[in-house]
């Protein structure tokens, strides 16, 4: 040991390029750290040797060099942030981001604006995504039948175990889905090398039934690219486009774009559970999930699909109004289904689109980006149960926990001799495997992937591996004895190879500064129609029946269960439910009724001889008749955030009822459950808080939403102080854009070291989110419209909190910001209380306690993290604003108009938050302050809020709302 | 003997009472052995109080967040225990100064015991806004003293540094006033001490008293203005309290009734702990014929008369809530007596307006067990006054999106359980060690009495 640290002294990169010194790197803590007895002179050159190190581990440059501070990355300025293009991958499809690094240590992701996924935006997994990698929880090592291993055994062990594998018939390969086309490239190689191996392509929430509904309406597996900018009419049936359903963020902004008044759009949902888009909709049906698929049938009959015009005078009569208006808007029209609908809904969703004249304009075609599918699991369980399976690798996947319960995945492991699991936590599947290796996370390590458009870019890391994690291209690499080994050649060569020449080298330096690679999105595929296979699609009629259906989504908080160990996900409420920490059975007020269950009251779901516990939630707007559950929750190995919180419905998920299933008993078991949420109260009673109209409405009457507030008729005794000076900083949300999606929530909390707290203390009403998307029902509890309002601070030029801080610990700044100076507050909480908007946060506890060093990388070192008894609140991200304007004055020029982002404005897909200087008439934030639209928040109470709202807007179809409004 | 001097009226010391005896009852409670009662109830509020340390001392170890207190229900258990203890230190006052100026001899037997009473009960109140703060370890920033963050003001514009000012000139005045009342009696115990440590004792405390005509000159000096010193104290020292609240823009506490409010409830309160802890005292050391029930019906009239003005004052904010016309001021009302508190709200109404209308009927009005049960429950129904205005104020205020439930917690209950050992422990050594009633001023009023 102490010979390195002399070596160190001598010549940095001699020593970096020792193997035996690499693993010492590459381990956090130095061996026998803890019983070191050395000298004190040893322990000081260790000491220094580790400050050496700290920014060795910490910096990876593109060359994959270890490159130590000391010698200096070019343009880095100690102190401030350096980004960094990159891309995050979700179920196969990649978002383009930029890392923000401190010193080494990525601690921030925004959306990457060059990238057309991203445009700038990034939604709430990706906001948390940087938490997971500094999650001591996650996999640390090499284990062999549990037993602490190495990646040299296993190198050692693979490389001899290959060599018996001839063609390779009893190796199979399990991953997630696969959008790299470096892996891809990987894949093509292995499979050639053991040609009788086959690899098989899993997502619990895979996308198949699209591809598979374009096989059967075009002939050919092909994914559908949205473009909703293009729509004025959207009919989603239960497709949640702008939830979790989401592929790409720049939907949601596509979407948000078409909601301006001069040329807003309509969107029609039929759905079961509420979500997002549901509760985006200018007109929304409940359906149970198997009805949803006869509203297509409805809409191709009424649409008199393949020429056979057959108006339906059953039909209702919102169905025939929508068939209108979509005949109305040929072309510029677009109907979507659900990844939860069958196949058999797709090909007519396709078909309808086509003969409205939408493929090509606001929907084309073209090859899928990923190709996954839950049949392959089923092969392979039953060539374990033949004993075929001699290698089972299980890349990055964890199908143990979320393979269809029909599969028993557990079973199936136990009959394969050896099992490879590489996975980012020790999970269910790590537990049931030979060997388990640590999955290197997203930023730090090569890597390159596509968008949901086919759109390539490099995947870069900002951070050596801080738990020896390597990645599933270096696990196969081992594998297929590929000539490349580490990830970074292997993403390197294959897009060397793809430009080839003297521009190749130019092209990944260009691909890496921009994170996207131009030109590589897919082509749109001419499609047509076989009308003869799609009328046989119209005379199914599936039987009707009275049973219970319950349908399976994506979790708000856990996607499909890997997020699981991410406490700001966790955290996160539900953007409907607002539940917090659990799932739960939803369902509506009349089922619950007719179940005689209430909130809270524990059920028995079985279905097909299977069953799980779970609680009933009362969801108003759900539809009658069905129960839904978020998937993702209930594991049991992922770490102590996320193990056995909430309930787990996949042993209920077959392999033929993925989306749904029909034929639900609920039972109930007359246990009790705790569910917590950060909203208690539903209704807005009667206060004009979200205002809204039609479209219509606003037409007639543009300044309808400043009426409710009469005139604030204010005089003062003193002489007010004057704002008219210097920068005045204000922030509009339109709440016409906003969709109520939760990435700003998740911005904030990342940039501004916002604490977890827990369930328990979410119970207690202690969570500590600065900005909060106040949800509210609105009209009858069975079926009920939502509006939202994010509400963070208001900045009120006239703070209620201000004057009653006896220690003067809140104060206005020139610049207009309500400032917090923690190290002033004693933590009175008279200010809280007097905040008409309740948008302050008292650390009741020290909710930093107990961090590990790991866990504490991930904190922002711009911004305080505050202690016990000191309150706390948004604080319109001042150190960004500082930030700005001290470059400005740096380069000597004025600030620009839109060069301040606030956490949550730059994440927001919508783009419904605008901040700016209200002082510049010309300003985004000043113009839209003109806005008629735009409103205060309890502008009665003459607090005069630098927040100010932007009225929401409905464009209803006129002959729908008429009857609606009788 | 002497005919009492307002023969209509019943008698403020009973009959056949002589000065002696005045002076061997008063000073006999304190100079006979420990009586065995008294260590047992001394071992209760003693222990009480331990438990008091042990929350406290939980508390500030682990933070706030052992309390209930939430989003947004910021103050609860704290500040309403806070305004309780406050308010119960309100008798003293009144009856020392108020009384005094206003030459209602009847005072006398009961004054030395109301003001203990009232510092005992603003010792317990200063507790809470000290330790209710997220870091007490700071809590001497509410003070203007200079600490390191040099030229650095507490916020004058701030009601809770009214507070600290009305609070602790209130405690200070109170304690002047309440020694200085206590030092002829003093030098009385000094005098018939039989200990070497008594009459160094009390002989220190009663700062070289000799009786002599100008030492009773200079002393009725001073305690003449003290009493007129105090008086507005009486009046301010709520009203301050009171500004918390009606300075605040929350719906149910922004209210201009709040400061003759909390002053009649205070005195409501007030008395009512007078009158439950002067019926034992009373029983327990057998002094009926010093505190006879002349003296306990008067406390009992001001109750009557505290309790309708605070019952008219709740008639009022509902009028002023449905008058106003303001739509969050009426839900706050409306929530307040149909809302998930609404068993705290009519709790407080039975016991704060029906209990003490028995006081109409003469009868109940000197009846011993009836006046203690009506003061318990005055107690009790003046706790949740504040409960009612702090909690169910702040539970549902503007934005219904953010309101929310207090549920106290276990350390909650204890630490309000254990004020009341603080109060009841002071209390006891007071009756221990100290002439409880002012034995000179009873014997001057004897005096006067005999000369008439």
């Amino acid at each position: 040991m102490s010979e390195h640290a002399r070596k160190y002294w001598r010549s940095l990169s001699e020593a970096a390029g020792d193997p035996e010194f690499r693993r010492w790197l590459e381990r956090e803590f130095p061996e026998h750290a803890s019983e070191w007895v050395g000298s004190r002179r040893a322990l000081l050159k260790l000491m220094a040797a580790s400050f050496g190190l700290a920014g060795l581990t910490a910096c990876r440059r593109p060359e994959e060099r270890i490159l130590p501070f000391s010698k200096g990355v070019e343009g880095y300025v100690p102190g401030r942030p350096l980004y960094y293009a990159s891309i995050m991958t979700l179920g196969g499809l990649s978002t383009g981001v930029l890392v923000e690094t401190h010193e080494g240590r990525p601690t921030k992701i925004e959306g990457n604006p060059e990238h057309p996924a991203s445009r700038g935006a990034a939604t709430a997994f990706v906001q948390a995504s940087v938490l997971s990698l500094y999650d001591p929880d996650r996999s640390r090592a090499v284990l062999r039948v549990g037993r602490r291993s190495s990646w040299e055994e296993f190198e050692a062990f693979i490389a001899s175990h290959m060599k018996a594998a001839g063609k390779g018939e009893g190796l199979r390969v399990v991953s997630g889905a696969i959008g790299s086309p470096s892996l891809a490239d990987l894949r093509a190689f292995l499979l050639e090398r053991f040609p009788a191996a086959r690899w098989i392509e899993y997502e619990p929430l895979g996308r198949e039934a699209e591809a598979a509904g374009a096989e059967l309406a075009f002939g050919r597996p092909l994914q559908p690219q949205y473009r909703f900018d293009q729509a004025d009419v959207i009919v989603s049936l239960d497709a949640d486009f702008l939830g979790l359903d989401c592929l790409a963020p720049v939907w949601i902004r596509q979407y948000a774009e078409r909601r301006r008044a001069d040329s807003m759009n309509r969107l029609y949902v039929v759905e079961t559970g509420y979500s997002l888009t549901g509760a985006n909709a200018d007109h929304r049906w409940r359906a149970r999930p198997s009805e949803v698929g006869e509203v297509a049938r409805y809409l191709s009959r009424q649409l008199g699909l393949g020429g056979l015009k057959a108006p339906d005078p059953g039909a209702p009569k919102w169905l025939t109004a929508i068939v209108r208006d979509l005949e109305r808007h040929r072309g510029r029209c677009l109907v979507l289904a659900g990844p939860r609908q069958p196949a058999s809904v797709h090909a007519l969703v396709h078909w309808i689109n086509y003969e409205l004249g939408n493929a090509g304009r606001t929907v084309y075609y073209t090859e899928p980006v990923v190709r996954t599918g839950a049949e392959g699991l089923q092969r392979l369980a039953e060539e374990a149960e033949a004993g075929e399976v001699k290698t089972l690798v299980i890349l990055g996947a964890n199908p143990v926990y979320n393979a269809p319960a029909d599969v028993a995945f557990a079973d199936l492991m136990r009959r394969v001799p050896l099992t490879i699991h590489l996975g980012q936590e020790p999970d269910e599947t790590a537990a049931l495997a030979t060997w388990h290796l640590p999955e290197a996370h997203y930023l730090e390590s090569w890597g390159d992937g596509r968008a949901a458009d086919g759109t390539a870019a490099i995947q870069q890391p900002t951070i050596a591996p801080l738990f020896g994690g390597r990645t599933a291209a270096e696990v196969i690499a081992l594998l297929a004895d590929y000539p490349q080994r580490r990830s970074y050649d292997i993403v390197r060569q294959y897009w060397l190879r793809q430009w080839k020449g003297r521009e190749a080298e130019r092209a990944w330096a260009q691909a890496l500064h921009d994170g996207v690679i131009s030109g590589t999105e897919f082509r749109a595929v001419a499609v047509s129609p076989d009308p003869r296979r799609l009328q046989a699609l119209l005379a199914q009629a599936p039987g009707k029946s009275e049973d219970l259906e319950l349908q399976f989504h994506p979790s708000s908080s856990t996607y499909d269960g890997r997020f699981a160990n991410n406490g700001w996900l966790q955290e996160a409420p539900d953007p409907i439910t607002k539940l917090t920490w659990d799932n739960a059975a939803c369902m509506s007020p009349a089922t619950a009724r007719s179940l005689r269950v209430e909130s809270g009251d524990v059920v028995e779901l079985e279905a097909g001889g299977r069953r799980i516990a779970a609680p009933v939630w009362i969801l108003p707007g759900h539809a009658d008749g069905a129960v839904s559950i978020a998937l993702g929750y209930g594991r049991t190995r992922c770490g102590r955030v996320g193990n056995r919180v909430g309930h787990n419905p996949y042993p209920l998920r077959t392999l033929n009822t993925q989306g749904f299933l029909r034929g639900l008993q609920v039972r109930k078991t007359g246990r009790r459950y705790p569910l917590v949420t950060t909203q208690e109260h539903h209704s807005m009673e009667g206060r004009p808080l979200v205002r809204e109209a039609t479209l219509e409405e606003f037409r007639a009457q543009p300044d309808f939403a400043r009426k409710p507030d009469g005139k604030v008729d204010a005089f003062s005794l003193f002489r007010e102080h004057s704002y008219s000076q210097g920068h005045q900083w204000g922030m509009v949300v339109d709440l016409n854009a906003c969709i109520g999606c939760n990435a700003c929530v998740l911005a904030c909390q990342a940039e501004n070291n916002i604490p977890i707290v827990g369930k328990d203390q979410v119970r207690r009403g202690r969570e500590m989110h600065w900005i909060r998307l106040d949800r509210y029902f609105v009209g009858e509890p069975d079926d009920p419209q939502i509006a939202w309002q994010p509400v963070a601070c208001q900045h009120c030029e006239l703070a209620p909190c201000e004057t009653v801080c006896p220690v003067a610990a809140t104060n206005h700044s020139p610049e207009g910001l309500n400032d917090m100076a923690y190290n002033r507050c004693i933590g009175t909480r008279y200010c809280a209380n007097n905040c008409p908007y309740k948008v302050r946060r008292f650390n009741f506890l020290d909710y930093h306690k107990g961090l590990q060093e790991v866990e504490k990388m991930v904190y922002n070192p711009d911004v305080t993290v505050r202690m016990r008894g000191v309150m706390e609140k948004c604080t319109y991200c001042v150190q960004r604003i500082e930030e700005k304007k001290v470059q400005a004055k740096a380069e000597g020029r004025p600030l620009r108009d839109g060069e301040i982002l606030t956490a949550c404005q730059q994440t927001c897909p919508a783009q419904a938050i605008v901040f700016g200087d209200v002082n510049d008439p010309d300003s985004r934030v000043s113009r839209l302050k003109r806005d008629p639209r735009n409103y205060s928040l309890l502008a009665s109470l003459n607090t005069r809020p630098r927040t100010s709202y932007l009225a929401r807007l409905r464009n209803p179809n006129p002959e729908l709302a008429a009857e609606e409004g009788s | 003997m002497a005919t009492v001097s307002q023969p209509a009226e019943s008698p403020l010391v009973l009959e056949g009472v002589t000065l002696t005896q005045v002076t061997s009852t008063v000073a006999g409670v304190v100079e006979r052995r420990t009586p065995r009662a008294w260590w047992f109830a001394f071992a209760f509020t003693g222990s009480l109080t331990l438990v008091l340390l042990a929350m406290l001392t939980y508390l500030v170890t682990t933070g706030i967040g052992v309390w209930g207190n939430n989003s947004p229900v910021g103050w609860a258990f704290d500040i309403t225990n806070f305004v309780f203890w406050i308010g119960i230190g309100h008798a003293g006052t009144l009856i020392s100064a108020i009384l005094y100026l206003f030459r209602q001899r009847w005072r006398t037997s009961i004054n030395r015991f109301a003001e203990a009473m009232t510092l005992f009960a603003v010792a317990c109140a200063a507790i809470f806004p000290a330790f209710h703060v997220g870091r007490p370890w700071r809590a001497y920033w509410l003070f203007p003293i200079p600490n390191e963050w040099s030229g650095m003001w507490p916020n004058f514009r701030s009601p809770l540094i009214w507070d600290v000012f009305a609070v602790s000139t209130y405690g200070t005045v109170s304690f002047l006033f309440w020694y200085l009342g206590l030092i002829p009696d003093l030098a009385t115990m000094r005098d018939r001490a039989q200990t070497h440590a008594r009459r160094v004792i009390y002989g220190l405390l009663s700062l070289g008293w000799r009786g002599s005509a100008r030492h009773w000159n200079h002393y009725e000096m001073a305690y003449l203005l003290l009493a007129g010193l105090s008086t507005p104290l009486v009046l301010s020292v709520h009203s301050i309290v009171s500004f918390d609240f009606a300075v605040s823009l929350l719906p149910g506490w922004h209210a201009t009734i709040f400061p003759p409010y909390f002053v009649a409830g205070a005195i409501f309160s007030g008395f009512a702990m007078v009158v439950t802890l002067m019926v034992i005292a009373r029983w327990f050391f057998g002094l009926h014929h010093l505190v006879t029930m002349k003296h306990l019906e008067n406390m009992n009239k001001v109750m009557l008369a505290t309790g309708l003005i605070v019952g008219y004052a709740y008639a009022v904010e509902f009028f002023i809530a449905w008058y106003s016309g303001n739509p969050f001021e009426r839900f706050a009302f409306v929530n307040r007596a149909l809302g998930p508190y609404s068993w705290a709200y009519w709790t407080m109404v039975a016991c704060n307006v029906l209990a003490p209308q028995l006081f109409w009927f003469r009868r109940f009005r000197t009846s011993v067990p009836v006046m203690f049960v009506v003061s318990l429950l005055v107690n009790v129904g003046m706790w949740f006054e504040r409960f009612v205005i702090i909690v169910t104020s702040l539970h549902r205020d503007f934005l219904p999106a953010a309101w929310g439930m207090f549920r106290p917690t276990w350390v909650d209950l204890l630490t309000l359980a254990g004020s009341f050992g603080l109060f009841l422990t002071l209390f006891l050594l007071f009756v221990r060690f100290l002439p409880m009633i002012s034995m000179s001023e009873v014997k001057a009023m004897m005096a006067s009495r005999e000369g008439a």
